[in-house]
């Protein structure tokens, strides 16, 4: 063949990108392959396909895609936190000769790679997992507003999550940092695939994201049960409420700006180069419009957790739900005027700065009205320390540090000092493992029983809560140390040897942590193995308030026999309290949406136009597109979307319950 | 899916159909005719360079745009304060915030970096290739 | 509405649940509106960029130098004109009646393609002349601007046409017109953002 022809039907595609000179890669390459092929082979043996698509992948039910991202999340933690090791590991050993073991070109992508991935890969499925599963079922509905899109939005993050695993073994990742600053993410300084990958698995991913927001607000806005005004909500459904407002709100802002660096890129225009008028900064500008909201978009989810498990924990009412209600919209509305923040050291003169650094300190008063709400709903509760209270009390104290260290960075000279130092990674990472991580392990040990019927072994759950807690301030301790020493982020090797020790310790951090990271694991084999001892048959293993432990555990695919009537804040304890009877007759069908495979189709379609524009193949980007549109066509025409539960299923259902309930008593 | 429950499910689908937003004939023309000549002021004020100095044709084609989106928003997208409970209008109002605080903000921060961090004037940056 | 939905009537206060069947209130309309609405922020976006860099020109032609009015007031009309045939097409689609629908949708969707080929005429003429969107920042947002909008309009008469189609198999029920209102949406909120384009990026381009 011609190179011509090679090239039109390749594109920048070569044997080159394959890195069969890196070992490292190789060897996880052959793991990751090894470990697939089990995974295939054993579905097939058991002949686990058809049940898998059809229960699984091709589902719209709300609580198996929220599981599914759960898991989504869970795999893309270690390949991100492996990324955590190697990174800790290069630093703890790369001092004066000694160059350590990644050449600097490979240890720059890993480090975008981590915060890539653990933001949009980890804590955002994470977050729209425990929505998906909860928010439905909290509020008394049977399933989300657009059931199909959901499974759609689920199949997009996974297309982006595909694409950047790709860049492991096809090509590079981008060596940009986690954001894609220009000049240095613009083609004339990157002209390789690292940051094609990059901007089209955010794309793909953020299709997802956007809609996933937009459905999760009009399920909370329309589909609430009778009774339930805004007021009578649970607060892990408002803090849902206000994240979701927040995707809708600034993820196309993201979707923007990448699209302009992609038309940087691909089309050479001018917005953020050196020349021709274009502007860098505009582009920093720009992105933290939505980073900055973007935080908050992952850290409301998990006050809300803190706020379910308190108050359940506690056997109490919330302390102030009004106060947390207005703490949550105002952060939502602030959220979005602090951006600059993250680079008072652009060169903005003293009125924008201290603009910005005063609406960051206001900020952080809401944020310490809801920790004197969780310290105050605890203040004579009758506390029950399980696993999820720990990971609360955890949290406090935890993250009460990390939004200090926030306030102080948020005073624009104190920032000059600290501005992209290592302090300002142990700030970022002290509010989003104390806040995030410790909220999404909480949520998972609490809505565990819920989702698949037992709880989850609570010995490896203290385990895995207190390496992750030493972990955490071993690794990050010396963060603050060095980055008040002056040491800048994102260095592969040092000179001074006298620094060495802190990383050394730094890097026995992140062992402990993996540590945390394996007992969760192992708690989750655990649990499976005793399923029988740890089952759960009344639905309500915590004593709950709220109306998902109204229902069997797991729930069946209507959610509610009969729509729930709320009367109260906290309707399954007020229902508790005045003698709900379980009703066991009278069952009518329910309507319910069907399962349809068009989201697995379009996302996967959209997935291979992402990889051949990276690869600048052009006629599959062509085919890939047209196929994109046809097939969204097409699926307009399908106008069977929903089917009817019959009355005698239901019965069923129900009357094994009852079975299952007798036998209790 | 039973014929029955079709049905059910049929009827169901009718009977929602109330609450959303119409427009009358009425309301249409008042609004095409309304925009017709809102589009035109501007164009004339420009072409025509009718107002003494440039600042003033800028902001009265900006404020003409204004109320021009007002009326599309009132007779072409039916916006008012009932249509689904208000939350149309609600999201409408906040994306207006939003949007003022995009594009003001960004103006702010960036003309801001400019004047501190170019010795240059404007004048002397359009010039450069 | 949702506040009456919301509501509890004396009889269901001493109840649990509801023994009939419950079905929530649509909400398609509501939820295409918010995505109307992030689509708005991509726009916001795009305008910020252009205000920002739009007076960037790099010795290069500016708006004054290179905009052609008269195209943009045809252009404006004839999406003004759309507007209200959609309308019409609504009018006739709660009247049910399917053949003025399909004319009035063709009608629209006809003014849409006029749209286009003025717009890629503008365009080539401007890139033919030099002027294109690499040559400088302002053209560079000017030319992502507008030609956002333009892919816009692009998938808008796709749409038109899917839902033309459509409406000739289906008639009118409750689903038709509730997708013919999303699209109505839709083609009225472009007409919303091209009054911010012709203002702010033509009117004001051509001011010295």
């Amino acid at each position: 063949m011609s190179p011509d022809l090679v090239k039109f039907i390749f594109g920048r595609l070569t044997w080159d990108a394959i890195p069969l000179h890196e070992p490292i890669l190789l060897v996880t390459f052959g793991m990751v392959a090894l470990g697939g092929l089990t995974v295939l082979a054993l579905l097939t043996r058991y002949k686990l396909w058809g049940y898998l698509w059809r229960e699984w992948l091709t589902s719209v039910d709300h609580k198996k895609i929220g599981v599914m991202y759960i898991i989504l999340a869970i795999v893309m933690l270690l390949r991100g936190f492996a990324d955590a090791l190697m990174m800790r590991a290069q630093q703890a050993m790369a001092f004066g000769e000694a160059a350590g073991y990644l050449p600097p070109h490979h240890y720059d992508q890993i480090f975008t790679a981590h915060g890539v991935i653990m933001i949009f890969f980890v804590a955002m499925p994470l977050v729209t997992g425990l929505m998906n599963l909860v928010v439905p079922m909290q509020i008394g509905a049977r399933d989300v507003a657009f059931p199909f899109l959901n499974n759609f939005s689920f199949w997009m993050t996974v297309g982006g999550a595909v694409l950047v695993m790709a860049s492991l073994f096809v090509g590079e990742f981008a060596r940009t940092g986690w954001l894609a600053y220009p000049p240095l993410s613009n083609i004339a300084y990157s002209p390789g695939v690292g940051v094609d990958y990059y901007i089209w698995a955010l794309q793909v991913a953020g299709v997802g994201t956007t809609l996933s927001g937009i459905n999760l607000v009009v399920t909370i806005i329309k589909m609430r049960a009778p009774g339930m005004s805004l007021m009578k909500m649970p607060v892990f459904t408002w803090t849902s409420l206000c994240t979701n407002v927040l995707i809708v709100a600034t993820f196309p802002i993201l979707t923007a700006t990448l699209a302009l660096l992609t038309a940087d890129r691909y089309l050479l225009t001018n917005f953020f180069t050196n020349d021709f008028g274009g502007n860098p900064m505009m582009y920093v500008n720009l992105i933290w419009i939505w980073g900055h909201p973007e935080v908050y978009i992952l850290i409301l989810p998990a006050f809300g957790v803190f706020s379910e498990v308190v108050s359940t924990f506690c056997g109490k009412r919330l302390f102030g739900y009004s106060s947390m209600v207005y703490a949550t919209v105002v952060i939502t509305i602030l959220s979005y005027i602090v951006w600059l923040h993250h680079f008072f050291t652009m060169g903005s003169g003293a009125s924008v700065n201290s603009f910005f650094g005063i609406t960051t300190m206001i900020i952080s008063i809401p944020t310490g009205a809801k920790i004197f709400n969780w310290l105050f709903t605890m203040y004579r509760g009758r506390i029950r320390f399980e696993v999820p209270m720990m990971w609360t009390v955890g949290f406090m104290v935890t993250f009460v540090i990390g939004g200090m260290t926030g306030v102080l960075l948020a005073v624009p000279p104190a920032d000059f000092v600290l501005h992209n130092s290592l302090f300002l990674i142990a700030h970022f990472h002290n509010v989003i493992i104390g806040g995030v991580v410790f909220g999404m392990f909480a949520g998972i040990v609490y809505w565990f029983p819920k989702a698949f019927g037992f709880k989850l072994d609570p010995f490896w759950g203290k385990v895995s809560f207190w390496c992750w807690l030493v972990g955490f301030w071993v690794a990050f301790t010396p963060l603050y140390v060095l980055g008040l020493m002056g040491v800048t982020r994102r260095v592969s090797q040092f000179e001074d040897q006298s620094l060495q020790i802190w990383f050394v310790i730094a890097a026995c951090g992140a062992v402990i942590i993996l540590c945390g990271i394996v007992a969760f694991l192992v708690q989750i084999v655990v649990s499976i193995m005793n399923r029988e001892a740890l089952r759960d048959e009344t639905g309500d293993p915590w004593n709950g308030r709220t109306l998902e432990w109204s229902t069997s555990s797991p729930p069946p695919a209507y959610n509610f026999a009969f729509t729930p009537v709320v009367n109260e804040l906290d309707a399954w304890w007020d229902m508790k309290q005045r003698g709900y009877q379980r009703p066991t007759s009278g069952f009518i069908p329910i309507h319910m949406p069907a399962n349809t495979g068009a989201g697995v189709v379009l996302a996967g379609i959209s997935t291979l136009l992402g990889f051949a524009l990276i690869w600048h193949i052009w006629w599959l980007s062509a085919v890939a597109f047209i196929a994109l549109v046809a097939s969204a066509i097409a699926h307009t025409f399908n106008f069977k979307r929903d089917y009817y539960i019959p009355a005698e299923e239901v019965v069923r259902v129900e009357d094994a319950r009852t079975e299952a309930l007798r036998s209790l008593t | 899916m039973s014929a029955a429950s079709h049905d059910a499910h049929h009827a169901h689908e009718e009977h929602e159909d109330h609450g959303e937003a119409h427009g009358s004939l009425k309301d249409y023309v008042i609004g095409f005719v309304l925009a017709v000549i809102l589009t035109a002021i501007p164009f004339w004020l420009v072409m025509g360079n009718v107002l003494p100095n440039a600042q003033m044709t800028a902001v009265a084609v900006m404020g003409l745009a204004v109320i021009q989106v007002l009326v599309h928003m009132i007779y072409f997208l039916h916006m008012n304060s009932r249509s689904e409970g208000g939350w149309t209008l609600l999201a409408l109002m906040f994306t207006l915030i939003l949007v003022i605080i995009t594009l003001s903000g960004s103006l702010w921060v960036m003309h801001n970096l400019n004047t501190h961090m170019m010795p240059t004037t404007a004048h002397d940056m359009q010039q450069m290739p | 509405m949702a506040s009456q939905a919301h509501a509890l009537t004396e009889a269901d206060k001493n109840r649990f649940y509801l023994t009939k069947e419950h079905h929530p209130e649509n909400g398609t309309l509501l939820g295409f509106w918010i995505y109307l609405m992030s689509d708005c922020l991509i726009f916001a976006v795009l305008f910020a960029c252009y205000a920002v860099l739009g007076r960037n020109y790099a010795a290069g032609p500016s708006g004054a130098d290179l905009f052609d009015l008269q195209l943009v007031a045809i252009n404006t009309g004839l999406l003004l004109l759309s507007s209200i045939t959609y309308g019409f097409a609504m009018i006739s689609a709660q009247a049910k009646k399917v053949k003025p629908v399909l004319i009035w949708l063709g009608i629209t969707g006809l003014l849409g393609l006029g749209f286009l080929s003025l717009e890629l005429y503008e365009f080539h003429h401007l890139i033919q002349e030099g002027a294109g969107p690499q040559r400088s920042a302002f053209l560079s947002s000017f030319f992502v601007l507008v030609g956002t909008h333009g892919l816009h309009v692009t998938f808008g008469i796709i749409w038109l046409v899917t839902l033309m189609v459509q409406v000739a198999q289906r008639g009118l029920g409750a689903e038709m017109k509730r997708r013919l209102m999303c699209l109505s949406m839709f083609w009225h909120f472009l007409d919303v953002i091209w009054i911010g384009v012709f203002s702010f990026v033509y009117l004001l381009g051509v001011l010295k």
